[in-house]
């Protein structure tokens, strides 16, 4: 019986010539991961299993990424109980200044490849599935098992297929995609299922905007997005691979649950509004005038990779961020913070009058460095817009891509980037 | 297993930011994170909830982060069980890995109004709403769970699997 990619890699995981939706297998992690929040409580029930070791210190783990550098005296409790644990264990660690955001980290620096079966107690662990691996967030008790023993029982996801054809206009960029995807298909048009992103389209992007897509795939109820293996993709892995990877593809004739087409020439960059993700609509629809905002957020596991602060910074650059509005860009890791430095774009965002922060995940969830107050607003790159995601819960996040934040942060308002730049 | 509580109504896409919000995961005690619960749905829940007492919600309740502190937090202030038309995914498996009982139940949860009387028999999935005098049948949980619940959540089966003689049957 043909497979899709999803059941492809389940089945090689499982030790199964094939494996079907529904079935309930016990899968082989080639990866498990924690952060900060989630790590104590995966730590605890690690040590409730009576096990004293990971089942391999190479393929755990742990990443200092939410609360860092440490805001209060609780989260550097909890990020010492992480940094014992992985001295003790000889995991995978990435300290506070040396890492970032966990699902921006993990494939830059080759640690999740493809083919992997990578599961991390972080809802957005789903974005790793950009190359082409099965990657899906977890809690922390079954992350626990799964550091102890290096398996985690999982039900075999139908998959949904979503087919771009067609060129992107001038502004239009993959987040524009994946909100106006979720907004087709709602925040629970995809729950449970795997989310296969395919078309030529995505054969153009780079792999930086690819992961801004299979990001959110959790924010439609997916259980992953993936996308298939070409040549972009082993481009990007060749350099970084730590170890050895395998490539899956779909059968020709796999069966899909629904397969949505999309012409992408016919996107336009899009926003969801407060308070859903599902609640996209076309910039030009919303902006103007009235949709005053008070804080932009450039930055997240969503949007803050290098080519994401490239965009930004040429929108912002040379110009200045509006009077009464904060603007805040916080790069996705210290690599990019790097790259950033070396590119001139910090100093470019700094002129204009942005803050500028060293990789963590910041404002995002309204951890620290720009929460927003009672009835404040804020356009950001991000993939959440609950309300109180990011502080207050009176407060309000209009979800969008780095052009349409850039441009809103110079017009003082949401704004579409043709509005700033001729 | 039956239980028996007050019902507190919350509407569709509760999402784990509004069950605990962000800035009190800087703790893993179950006390402190009860004090907040739903804080940013209602900031009056915590005041009103009395051990026993049952959530009840509209679709894709628990959707967003995975904090397992959500779980953790209703628990912690006594809600016995949480029924709903539809849960997200990983609200779900954090449940009953840690044993709190979730029911998928559509004509319970559209049925119920904020305050009724509820009596739920956790063995057969049966839900009685005591003010309105009507009886529903929750969606059975798989064998798989039921063997999970039974074991007292993931931790527990995995220490009976890792002390057993090999492999569980069919996982």
């Amino acid at each position: 019986m043909p497979m899709t990619l999803a059941e492809k890699i389940l089945a090689a995981h499982s030790g199964r010539p094939r494996v079907e939706p529904g079935d309930l297998i016990n899968v082989r992690a080639d990866l498990v991961m924690a952060n900060d929040i989630t790590a104590p409580i995966a730590i605890e029930q690690f040590r409730k299993l009576g096990v004293s070791r990971v089942f391999d210190p190479e393929r755990v783990v742990l990443i200092a990424s939410h609360f860092v550098p440490n805001k209060d005296i609780q989260s550097a409790e909890q990020a010492k109980v992480m940094r014992e644990f992985a001295r003790e264990q000889g995991c995978v660690y990435f300290e506070q200044g040396q890492g970032g955001v966990d699902h921006a980290l993990l494939p830059e620096q080759g640690l999740v490849l493809p083919g992997d079966v990578f599961v991390g107690a972080d809802s957005h662990t789903c974005t790793s599935g950009a190359l082409g691996a099965f990657a899906t967030g977890m809690g922390s008790t079954d992350i626990a098992v799964a550091m102890a023993t290096g398996e985690i029982w999982m039900k075999v996801p139908p998959t949904i297929r979503f087919v771009y054809h067609g060129r992107m206009g001038r502004w239009t960029r993959s987040k524009d995609l994946i909100l106006h995807t979720i907004g087709h298909i709602g925040t629970d048009g995809a729950t449970y299922a795997a989310m296969q992103f395919e078309g030529e389209t995505l054969q153009g992007m780079s792999m930086d905007a690819r992961l801004t897509m299979t990001n959110m795939a959790v924010e439609a109820g997916g259980k992953t997005g993936l996308m298939l293996v070409d040549e972009v993709t082993l481009d990007y892995v060749r350099p970084r691979a730590r170890r050895q990877w395998t490539v899956y593809e779909p059968d020709p004739d796999a069966e899909y649950a629904a397969t949505y087409e999309f012409d992408a020439s016919q996107i336009e960059p899009t926003v969801s509004m407060p308070f859903s993700p599902g609640n996209a609509v076309p910039v030009r629809e919303v902006g103007g005038r009235d949709m005053r905002i008070d804080q932009v957020f450039i930055g997240s596991c969503t949007n803050g990779r290098i080519e994401d602060l490239r965009e930004a910074a040429e929108i912002i650059g040379g110009r200045r961020v509006a009077e009464g509005v904060r603007c805040i860009v916080i790069p996705a890791t210290q690599r990019i913070y790097l790259q950033a430095l070396r590119e001139g774009l910090i100093e470019a965002f700094t002129e204009a009058g942005c803050a500028f922060c060293a990789a963590t995940c910041g404002p995002c969830l309204g951890g620290y460095l720009g929460v927003l107050a009672e009835g404040e607003r804020c356009v950001s790159t991000s993939n959440r817009n609950f309300p109180g995601r990011m502080g207050h819960a009176k407060s309000e996040v209009i979800l969008a891509s780095p052009v349409v934040a850039a441009a809103s942060a110079v017009a003082g308002r949401l704004a579409h980037p043709e509005e700033v730049v001729s | 297993m039956s239980i028996r509580g007050k019902a507190h109504r919350f509407g569709a896409h509760v999402d784990t930011d509004q069950i605990i919000p962000a800035r009190y995961l800087v703790t893993t005690d179950a006390q402190e994170l009860a004090q907040h619960c739903m804080e940013d749905a209602d900031p009056n829940f915590v005041g009103r909830v009395r051990p026993g007492d049952i959530i009840v919600a509209d679709v894709n309740f628990g959707c967003g982060s995975s904090r397992e502190h959500a779980p953790i937090a209703i628990r912690g202030c006594g809600v016995s069980c949480v029924i709903a038309r539809s849960f997200a995914r990983i609200f779900f498996r954090n449940a009953i890995n840690m044993g709190l009982p979730v029911l998928e139940c559509s004509e319970a949860a559209e049925a119920t109004q904020d305050g009724d009387e509820l009596e739920v028999d956790l063995a057969t999935g049966t839900i009685r709403n005591l003010t309105r005098r009507r009886e529903f049948q929750a969606k059975p949980y798989e064998p798989f769970m039921l063997e999970l619940i039974e074991a007292g959540g993931l931790i527990e089966y995995t220490k009976r699997r890792l002390a057993g003689p090999g492999e569980v049957e069919g996982v």
